[in-house]
């Protein structure tokens, strides 16, 4: 029997924005017995290496500075060397002696897990419901999710302080999460409502016709299909309140509630004479670890995240 | 059981028809609507009440002269604190640095972020490797990179102020800003740059192979081509990546602590909110940033007409 | 098994506009009608009517006598195979055709032995455990068509499920879909825009346009009798040929001569109060090389002698386009059939006739041929309404 094309596609999970999965975008040279082809594909591969290296060095260096100094000892901070003469785990040591550092990492890894699971939840149901319902408002709601990922933040700061001074949420975990979940909606709605016009509408029309609930529908059909978009978009929104230095500095007066962000900036060295620099840069080391290992196992997720809501809007 | 007779269709007795008027919505279309209604309403409270309702208590605070340390002084000034924050140098100083740190920074992300993108979507050697360690400056904590640079500048540790002979640059007030607008445009090109692979990827690629063959050389083909048929992601990129670098705040309050004016707008509202705890004025500040930040919107939208994201109604049907 | 009645039905959208009008069609139990016509005459908003998946405006559809119209899809008890074919693709095959069993709470046993005996109907059976995206084009259709059976329907909407397929494909699945028909003897809606599948497959074809019907019948019946201008020049392939013609006392003259009409044609004109001007049909396979014929064979017809423009020679037939002097036919109804038909850009300068002639045919490229055509199976048409003045239904 022939084969032939047609039928629905099944890959929905990584959008193929950048052309990679099929075509290559540069007009490959098949590699022949001709030397001269060889050589110029050679060449080729040569100018674009050092291309690559020299992106990968400026998007290395400051982190791999940062490594560096954690791993000096207090006498050869200042030596300026980019290897360290001298190595020593003292740093990590000292980081992990005192509560302060292990106490934000705590509130860091709490708040960001409790945002991102909730603005996920609450942002697959509405981008679910404005990808595939049709209900009055759902242009002002898709405008008021733009205006709030404009919103200046520094504009929040002193109202939220007051109120949440009164409220007796002011260094508190809720404190930084309701903020955090609000600003992530608007990156989780979009991201996933992208996902979600990926999976054809003919799955629902289907499972219509094949007698289920719209309830039915979205559990048996849609969610499965959605899972991967909403892992993407759970890794993005992790990375935001991971990230989020204003509000974690202006929300928070002890280590309470304190993350990381915030901490690193009052840090203090071994002892009052002496610079943090190698506490700092060792803190520094240790959060940015799960952000490098996700970045290395989601890097297509990751983009395909980033890039399909650009792509469709 | 086929039929050879009967063309024209019979007469059939039939029911009267339903009411003729409005259409009702069967019972499938008013689900829908409940159902959609219900799914976004959680999602939409958060948003609303976590936003508007503090910029309205941020105006009613913006009114009052208000100190926390000393709360019995609390009284209504009504337009007395902008009118002070207005006709502060000070205020004025950071506007101007803010909208010279977003120009600047913006521009240099788009030229970096458009050549970063070319790279991203034409190298034939580890492209993999490439997005991936782009990605990297955007996942950092953005404290910890500027921390990075701050070590790399600063007196002590600076390695690459020695590099370049540079004495204690974060000290003086231009060097300090390029070195924020190092820090600034290091961690968000790669950002930039995804979202303009991303429009890059939309360029047909007979569009390109019929320029080369109309006689267009790779610069009038990125010219006359590549550029206008990204326009709107790149406009969408824009607007996103001006709005953000006017928000500035992080990299200045690692860097210099705003020190030397080289205060943002952020840096000058934490200033007086958190160290100053003078809520009126705090307030008052974060109104205006709110109103600046709202009319550079409205210009690029009415400008350019950069179109708002999720507003096709493609995905149904 | 259940009889469809569409009575008056309507759709029409917010903005006013029409895209079903006043459609009236009983469909027998068991019987397999056909949807046809061009894109945009309202076939699949007619199907899509009859599943729930679009609201009806005015008018009643029933289903087994029962009005139907507020009914959500799944309480209609009708099984529907997509264009897309819309398979589930994080289930296996067999999942797939178990979904509407398992959403009813069937008992596993069942669903098994039910969705075992539809794979083997289908040839599916060596698929089952495999994944959608593993599957040929083909073999998708027929996972889309096992998930319709297992419920055992009281009917099935296909909404052109043959069209993602290629060509050679289509003809095989064309023939599978038929003998299932008649082997489930389930009412069958089938909308296509490809008027072959609907010559060969339905009981009964209905002809759509502008959302409208504008004829219903067996395909014989259609092709013998079309009802109109549309119906005649959409039904059969290569098209009918029209040409300008004038009738006068009893005569009609042609671009190709004076043409002799039979007494059953000059009646119907007659009766149906013929108007001077004409538009004149003839089908290609209603043409012959005179040479081929015997005298017996060519009376009760009329001949002309043409150059021939282009020959394509088939193997079994020779297709010969000849031009016709004097102005194509022009009408309205003409103009539209040509947009309709895809044909309007293609400039023609007087009338291009297409002609079946047998393979033992001695034309030539731009030889001169003496063509030979029945003139009992001319159809007069009048021109402002398209109507078919020589209809004998």
């Amino acid at each position: 029997m022939a084969d032939s094309s047609g039928g629905t596609d099944s890959t929905y999970a990584t959008v193929d924005t950048d052309g990679t999965d099929g075509n290559d975008s540069t007009v490959r040279t098949p590699p022949r017995v001709n030397k001269a082809a060889r050589s110029k594909l050679a060449g080729r591969q040569f100018r674009w290496t050092i291309v690559d290296i020299l992106i990968v060095v400026y998007a290395l260096i400051p982190v791999l500075w940062t490594l560096s100094l954690s791993f000096k000892t207090a006498e050869t901070q200042t030596d300026k060397n980019f290897f360290p003469s001298d190595w020593t785990w003292q740093n990590y040591k000292d980081i992990f002696s005192t509560n302060e550092f292990i106490r934000a990492l705590v509130n860091s890894i709490g708040i960001a897990i409790i945002a991102t699971v909730i603005a996920v939840v609450l942002g697959t149901m509405a981008a679910y419901a404005i990808a595939r319902l049709d209900f009055p408002g759902k242009q002002l709601l898709v405008g008021v999710s733009l205006l709030i990922a404009m919103f200046p933040q520094v504009s929040l700061v002193s109202p939220l302080f007051e109120m949440e001074r009164q409220l007796g949420l002011f260094d508190t975990w809720p404190g930084l999460i309701l903020p955090y979940i609000t600003f992530a909606l608007p990156l989780a709605i979009y991201t996933l409502s992208a996902f979600f016009r990926e999976i054809p509408w003919e799955l629902e029309k289907a499972a219509k016709m094949d007698g289920a609930t719209p309830a039915q529908a979205f559990r048996r059909v849609i969610a499965p299909l959605a899972a991967p978009g909403v892992f993407t978009t759970a890794i993005l929104v992790f990375i935001f309140c991971w990230n989020d230095f204003l509000f974690a500095i202006s929300l928070t007066s002890t280590e309470a509630s304190r993350t990381v962000p915030a901490a690193l900036s009052f840090f203090t060295g071994a002892s009052q004479f002496e610079a943090p620099t190698g506490t700092i840069s060792a803190a520094a080391v240790v959060i940015t670890i799960p952000i490098i290992l996700f970045v290395l196992f989601f890097q297509r997720r990751i983009v395909a995240g980033l890039t399909s809501g650009a792509v469709k809007g | 059981m086929s039929q050879t007779v009967d063309s024209e269709p019979s007469e059939v007795v039939a029911a009267p028809s339903p009411k003729k008027g409005k259409p009702v919505l069967s019972e499938g279309k008013r689900a829908e609507r409940r159902l959609g209604l219900l799914l976004c309403a959680p999602a939409a409270i958060v948003m609303v009440a976590v936003t508007a309702w503090p910029i309205i208590y941020s105006v009613w605070l913006s009114l009052q002269r208000y100190d926390l340390r000393f709360p019995d002084q609390r009284e209504f000034v009504f337009l007395d604190n902008y009118i002070a924050v207005l006709s502060d140098g000070y205020w004025w100083t950071a506007f101007g640095i803010t909208a010279l740190l977003t120009v600047v920074s913006v521009v240099i992300e788009l030229v970096l972020g458009m050549l970063l993108a070319l790279v991203m979507h034409r190298t034939i050697v580890g492209r993999g490797l490439v997005r991936t360690v782009s990605l990297i400056p955007y996942g950092i904590v953005t404290v910890v990179a500027a921390f990075s640079w701050f070590y790399a500048w600063n007196t002590d540790t600076g390695y690459l102020s020695d590099l370049l002979g540079a004495d204690a640059p974060l000290t003086q007030q231009i060097p300090s800003l390029l070195i924020i607008i190092l820090a600034e445009v290091w961690k968000t090109t790669p950002f930039m740059a995804l979202l303009l692979m991303a429009g890059l990827a939309l360029v047909p690629e007979d569009l390109l192979k019929a320029a080369s063959m109309d006689g267009a050389s790779a610069w009038q083909r990125f010219t006359k081509v590549i550029i206008p048929v990204m326009k709107p992601a790149i406009l969408v990129a824009l607007l996103f990546r001006t709005l953000d670098a006017f928000r500035i705040f992080d990299n200045i309050f690692v860097l210099t602590k705003g020190a030397n004016d080289t205060s943002s707008v952020s840096m000058q509202t934490y200033n007086n909110l958190i160290r100053g705890l003078n809520l009126g004025i705090g307030s008052t500040m974060s109104v205006l940033i709110f109103i600046a930040v709202a009319i550079i919107a409205f210009i690029f939208i009415k400008l350019f007409g950069a179109s708002a994201p999720g507003n096709d109604p493609g995905g149904k049907r | 098994m259940a009889e469809i009645v569409l009575d008056k039905l309507t759709k029409r959208y917010p903005d006013g506009a029409l895209a079903v009008s006043e459609v009236d069609i009983q469909i027998a139990d068991g019987e397999f009608i056909i949807l046809v016509g061009p894109s945009g005459c309202g076939k699949s908003t007619m199907l899509n009517m009859i599943a729930g998946l679009e609201d009806i405006s005015s008018g009643e559809l029933r289903i087994d006598g029962k009005r139907v119209n507020e009914k959500a899809p799944k309480d209609r008890d009708i099984a529907m195979v997509f264009q897309s074919y819309a398979l589930y693709p994080h289930l296996s095959v067999r999942e797939n055709m178990a979904f509407p069993l398992r959403l009813a709470k069937v008992d596993d046993a069942t669903v098994n032995a039910k969705v075992d005996e539809a794979a083997k109907i289908l040839d599916l059976t060596q698929h089952l455990e495999r994944k959608p995206a593993n599957l040929s084009g083909g073999q998708r259709q027929r996972v889309a068509m096992g998930r319709a059976i297992v419920r055992s329907p009281k009917a099935f909407l296909m909404d052109e499920p043959l069209s993602n397929l290629d060509a050679k494909l289509r003809v095989q699945m064309r023939t599978s879909v038929s003998k299932l028909q008649k082997q489930l003897a389930t009412t069958t809606v089938y909308v296509t825009h490809d008027q072959t599948e609907a010559m060969t497959l339905g009981d009964r074809v209905v002809v759509l346009r502008g959302g409208a019907v504008q004829q219903i019948g067996s395909p014989q019946f259609l092709y013998d009798n079309p009802a109109n201008l549309f119906v005649a020049g959409f039904i059969g392939s290569p098209s009918m040929n029209f040409m300008p013609g004038t009738l006068e006392n009893g005569q009609l003259s042609t671009g190709l001569g004076q043409v002799a009409l039979s007494d059953r044609v000059r009646r119907l004109a007659e009766s149906a109060n013929a108007p001077r001007e004409l538009i004149v049909g003839i089908r290609p396979e209603h043409f012959e090389d005179s040479r081929v014929l015997d005298d017996a064979a060519m009376a009760g017809g009329t001949t002309f002698a043409a150059t021939v423009d282009v020959l394509e020679s088939m193997g079994s037939d020779k297709f010969a386009y000849f031009t016709v002097e004097g102005e194509a036919a022009t009408s309205a109804e003409l103009d539209e059939l040509a947009a309709d038909l895809g044909s309007a850009d293609v400039p023609a300068s007087g009338s291009q006739l297409v002609t079946r002639l047998s393979a033992a045919s001695g034309a030539q490229e731009g030889a001169e041929v003496n063509v030979w055509f029945d003139a009992d199976k001319i159809q007069l048409f009048e021109p402002s309404s398209g109507k078919n003045l020589t209809y004998s239904g």
